[in-house]
């Protein structure tokens, strides 16, 4: 059963993600990394990550992905790629160069980790995430804070229109 | 229960399609969305390690790659906007405002 709801999961991950990338609608994409999105909180939820799954519904697909539509439409979407790209034999290098990219990652990493899955993890409740933000991750997430309101002021800075 | 290495080799394929879209693509708000995929890719990642080891600080960093993730989007698309308003184009391959 578990079994199942990973799979679906992942193919519906990896086929919204590769719809992104060749979609030449921005806005198409941008609805594409929504389900993308969405299928990766499902997948903090199977791991057992209740807080995180919730918080990337709510800063990613929410927050984040309306940033980004709204960009889109201030920026006239369609026209931007249109023509022949003069780069393109270059371009398609990056397939591959993805492939072996993949194949590294598979092997330096994916197969060091395989083994059973431990039982019983740690519970991602918000009790215990927040315990562990507010103890042993206070001054971080303090800083996160200042970040936070650099990144804004910033914002506002280069938003500003000159007269 | 999935095994944790199966989280793992998802978010290696998530993360290569982000890379390869990084490449491949011209519209840069498209390039700024795989880069947002490929964060995801290493939050899920991480929050697999987390699982393994069996203790919460993988969540903890993923909590602050999100409010990262979230201040670089904002300031990022501000310049992208602003380099529109200048130069009325949208393709990476225009952008050399910082070559001398």
């Amino acid at each position: 059963m578990a079994y199942a709801a990973f799979l679906v999961l992942a193919v519906l991950a990896i086929g919204s993600a590769v719809g992104l990338i060749l979609r030449k609608n921005a806005i198409h994409g941008a609805l594409f990394l929504v389900v993308n999105l969405g299928s990766i909180a499902a997948l903090y939820l199977m791991l057992g990550a209740e807080f995180l799954a919730a918080a990337q519904v709510i800063v990613y697909a929410g927050a984040i992905m309306v940033l980004f539509v709204f960009a889109i439409m201030v920026l006239i979407p369609g026209k931007e790629e249109i023509g022949p790209d003069p780069r393109r034999g270059a371009r398609l290098l990056a397939v591959p160069v993805g492939a072996l990219l993949l194949l590294l990652l598979v092997f330096g990493v994916v197969a060091r980790w395989s083994g059973p899955p431990v039982p019983g993890g740690p519970s991602g409740s918000v009790a215990a995430v927040g315990r562990l933000l507010f103890t042993s991750y206070l001054f971080p997430f303090e800083l996160t804070s200042v970040l936070l309101l650099a990144a804004m002021v910033g914002v506002l800075l280069l938003a500003r229109r000159r007269a | 229960m999935v095994p944790e290495s199966y989280y793992v080799a998802l978010s290696a394929v998530l993360f290569t399609i982000g890379v390869v879209g990084v490449v491949i693509r011209r519209n840069p708000l498209v390039i700024f969305m795989s880069i947002e995929l490929m964060l995801n890719a290493a939050n899920l990642a991480l929050v697999a390690f987390g699982q393994r080891y069996g203790n919460l600080d993988g969540q903890a960093v993923v909590f602050f790659v999100m409010a990262v993730a979230a201040a670089e989007v904002a300031v990022g698309l501000a310049i992208i906007v602003a380099i529109f308003r200048l130069r009325r184009r949208l393709s990476v391959d225009d952008l050399s405002l910082m070559r001398w």
